[in-house]
C-alpha cells in the first residue's frame, strides 16, 4: 500500500526543507493520503482513541511529576499535597488516574475487535504481536504508577506482584529481593518503580510507533476481512478517518469526563486513602478492575507455581493467536459459529474479572475454575477445530461490493 | 592474495571472532553494575538484628515486630496450643520440613524444631504468607485451639486463603511452604536477639 509517494513540494521552503529531511513526504504519504479501506465501522475508531488517551497520560503524568515525591516518608503526603495545594492539582491526578481506566478500556474495546474481525491473521501477524507487547508493558506502567501513592492498596498489590517472582523455582527468591532491593518492598522499590514508571510510556510510544509502521506495510483490516483491490475500496485518511476518529475522540473524552468530574473515584479503592502500613494487610485485597480477570485465574488454581503460569500464559498465549486460530476467513462476519463462541469467550472475561473482585472462597473459587478451563479451551481447543470444522458465508467479491450491496439494501427498504 | 585463500580460515577471521569475544565479555562486564545496584544495598543490610523482651507477652498473647522491613510474629503459646501442635503427626502436614534458620536445611517440621532451645512456649516467625507475602491473621483459620467460640492461635492468610497450624505450619490453601522463622537466639531466659 505504501508505494512511491506522489509528495510535492508547494512552496520554496517545502522544496528546500524536501531536499534536506522529507518528513512532510512521510505525513502526506502515511497520514494525509494514506489509502484506508472505505467501510471501516466505529470499532476501528479505537486505535486513534488509545493514541490520544497514551499522549493525555504522559501529559499529566509529567505535570504529576513535577509535584510528587518519591520516598516512603513523603510519597503519601505528596499525592494529597497535589490533591489540596497545588493548583488544578486535583484535576490533573484526576485525569492521569482515570486516564489509566479509559486507555484500558479502549485497550480492551481494541483486542476484542481484532478477535471479532481475525486483525491478527497474515499478514499481519507480527503488527498484532507488537499489540501484545505493548498491552504488556501497558500492564507493567500502571501497575508500578499505582504503587506511587504509597496508600495501603498500592503496598499491598506491589508485595502481592512482586511475589508472584517467588514462584520461580530455586532463583525465585532472589529475583525478589533483587526486584524489592531489600527484604520487602520498600523505599527503594518505591524509588525504581517511580523511575520505570517515568521510562515505560516512552517505550510505549516507540512500540505504538513499531505498531503503526507494522499497520502501514499490509494497510489496515476491514470488517469485512476482504483484502483491498483498487483504489475504488478506499478513501485518504484526511480528511475521512481524522474526521471520523476525532468524532469518537470527542464521545469517548465524554465518558472520561463524566468519570473525572462526577466519580473520580469509583474505579479505585478507599483503602488506598490509607497510608501503606507494611505490617497489616488489609481484609480484602484487589488489583484495580483492569487486571481483575488474570488474578481470578490466578487464584483459581490452589497451587502457587501453577497458579502464576496459568496467569502468565493466559496473557502470553495471545502471542500465538495467530496461529491457533486456523481459520482463512479473517472476519467473523462470515462465521456463523466463531461468532457465538466470540461472545461467550467475552461473557467469560467478563464473569472472570467478576470473580476476581470477589473474596477466594466457596462458589467463586469453583466458578473461577470452570471459566479459567474455559478461558484456555477457547484458544486451546475451540479456535483450532472450529477453523477445520466451520463453513463460512459466502464472502463478498470485494470491498466496494459490499458497500454498494449495503446502500442498495438501504435504497430499495 | 587469491580467492582460495579467502575461503580458508586465516588471521582475519581469528581476529573477527576474537574482538567479537572481547567485545561480548566486556559487555556482559559492563552491564553487571547497573543489575548489581538493584540488590539490597549496604544501609539496608546493616539493619539486620533487633533485640525482644519476651518477658512483658503474656500467655496467649502475641505481639507483632518489624525486622528488615517486615512484620515478624512472637508469640506466647498457651499449653493446649503446644499440644495440638505436638498432636500432628508429619504426614498430615503439607510442608514436612522445618523452615527454620535455627535446623538443619531439611529437618523435619516437628514443633520442636520450629522452636528455639526447647523453649516451646515461644513461638517466633516471620508473619508473612508463604504465597504472596501478605501478613496473616491471628487466632484465626481452621487449625487454631478451638474454646468454645473463641480461637487461640493458628493463623489465616486474609489474601488468598491459607490456613496455617498453631506451629506455624501450612495446612490449607494455596501456600506452599510453612511460615518461615527467622535465626535467632536467647541471650537470656526471657531476651532474644533476631537475626
Amino acid at each position: 500500500m505504501s508505494g512511491p509517494s506522489k509528495y510535492k513540494p508547494k512552496s520554496a521552503f517545502g522544496k528546500w526543507m524536501h531536499e534536506r529531511l522529507p518528513v512532510m513526504e512521510l505525513v502526506q504519504g502515511q497520514i494525509m493520503d494514506f489509502p484506508t479501506p472505505r467501510n471501516l465501522n466505529y470499532w476501528w475508531t479505537f486505535g486513534g482513541i488509545l493514541a490520544i488517551m497514551l499522549v493525555a497520560q504522559l501529559i499529566t503524568g509529567i505535570v504529576l511529576a513535577m509535584h510528587y515525591t518519591a520516598h516512603v516518608d513523603m510519597a503519601f503526603d505528596s499525592v494529597e499535597h497535589i490533591m489540596r495545594d497545588v493548583n488544578y492539582g486535583w484535576l490533573l491526578r484526576y485525569l492521569h488516574a482515570n486516564g489509566a481506566s479509559m486507555f484500558f478500556i479502549a485497550v480492551y474495546v481494541h483486542m476484542f475487535r481484532g478477535m471479532y474481525y481475525g486483525s491478527y491473521k497474515a499478514p499481519r501477524e507480527v503488527l498484532w504481536m507488537i499489540g501484545v507487547l505493548i498491552y504488556l508493558v501497558m500492564m507493567a506502567t500502571a501497575f508500578m504508577g499505582y504503587v506511587l501513592p504509597w496508600g495501603q492498596m498500592s503496598f499491598w498489590g506491589a508485595k502481592v506482584i512482586t511475589n508472584l517472582f517467588s514462584a520461580i523455582p530455586f532463583v525465585g527468591e532472589s529475583v525478589t529481593t533483587w526486584l524489592w532491593g531489600g527484604y520487602s518492598v520498600d523505599n527503594p522499590t518505591l524509588n525504581r518503580f517511580f523511575s520505570l514508571h517515568y521510562l515505560l510510556p516512552f517505550v510505549l510510544a516507540g512500540l505504538v510507533g513499531l505498531h503503526i509502521w507494522a499497520l502501514h506495510v499490509p494497510g489496515n483490516g476491514n470488517p469485512t476481512g476482504v483484502n483491498v483491490r483498487g483504489s475504488q475500496d478506499t478513501v485518504p485518511f484526511h480528511p475521512y478517518y481524522t474526521m471520523k476518529d476525532g468524532f469518537a475522540i470527542v464521545v469517548f473524552f465524554i465518558l472520561f469526563a463524566a468519570f473525572t468530574f462526577f466519580a473520580p473515584n469509583y474505579l479505585g479503592h478507599a483503602i488506598n486513602y490509607l497510608p501503606a502500613n507494611p505490617l497489616v494487610t488489609p481484609a480484602h485485597i484487589v488489583p484495580e478492575w483492569y487486571y481483575l480477570p488474570f488474578y481470578a485465574i490466578l487464584r483459581a488454581i490452589p497451587d502457587k507455581l501453577l497458579g502464576v503460569i496459568a496467569m502468565f500464559g493466559s496473557i502470553l498465549i495471545l502471542f500465538v493467536l495467530p496461529w491457533l486460530d486456523t481459520s482463512r476467513v479473517r472476519s467473523g462476519t462470515y462465521r456463523p459459529i466463531f461468532k457465538q463462541f466470540f461472545w461467550v469467550f467475552v461473557l467469560v472475561c467478563i464473569g472472570l474479572g467478576y470473580l476476581g473482585s470477589k473474596p477466594a472462597e466457596g462458589g467463586y473459587v469453583f466458578w473461577a475454575r470452570i471459566l479459567t478451563a474455559y478461558y484456555f479451551i477457547h484458544f486451546l481447543v475451540i479456535l483450532p477445530l472450529l477453523g477445520l470444522l466451520e463453513s463460512p458465508k459466502p464472502l463478498p467479491p470485494s470491498i466496494s461490493d459490499s458497500v454498494l450491496a449495503k446502500k442498495k439494501a438501504v435504497g430499495a427498504g | 592474495m587469491s580467492t582460495a585463500v579467502h575461503a580458508d580460515v586465516n588471521r582475519r577471521d581469528f581476529l573477527f571472532i576474537a574482538t567479537g569475544a572481547v567485545a561480548t565479555v566486556g559487555a556482559a562486564l559492563t552491564a553487571w553494575p547497573f543489575i548489581s545496584q538493584m540488590n539490597p544495598d549496604a544501609s539496608v543490610l546493616a539493619l539486620a538484628t533487633i533485640e525482644v523482651d519476651l518477658a512483658p507477652i503474656a500467655e496467649g498473647q502475641e505481639i507483632t515486630l518489624k525486622w528488615r522491613g517486615n512484620p515478624v510474629f512472637v508469640r506466647h503459646r498457651t499449653a493446649k496450643e503446644i499440644e495440638q501442635a505436638k498432636a500432628v503427626k508429619l504426614e498430615e502436614l503439607v510442608d514436612p520440613v522445618a523452615r527454620s534458620a535455627n535446623v538443619k536445611d531439611g529437618d523435619p517440621a516437628t514443633d520442636a524444631n520450629r522452636v528455639v532451645g526447647g523453649k516451646e512456649n515461644y513461638l517466633v516467625m516471620m508473619g508473612v504468607c508463604t504465597h504472596l507475602g501478605c501478613v496473616p491473621f491471628g487466632n484465626q483459620g481452621d487449625y487454631g485451639v478451638v474454646e468454645g467460640h473463641a480461637k487461640l492461635g493458628g493463623w489465616f492468610c486474609p489474601c488468598h486463603g491459607s490456613h496455617y497450624d498453631t506451629a506455624g505450619r501450612i495446612r490449607k490453601g494455596p501456600a506452599p511452604e510453612n511460615l518461615f522463622v527467622p535465626k535467632y537466639e536467647y541471650l537470656s531466659d526471657t531476651k532474644i536477639l533476631i537475626g
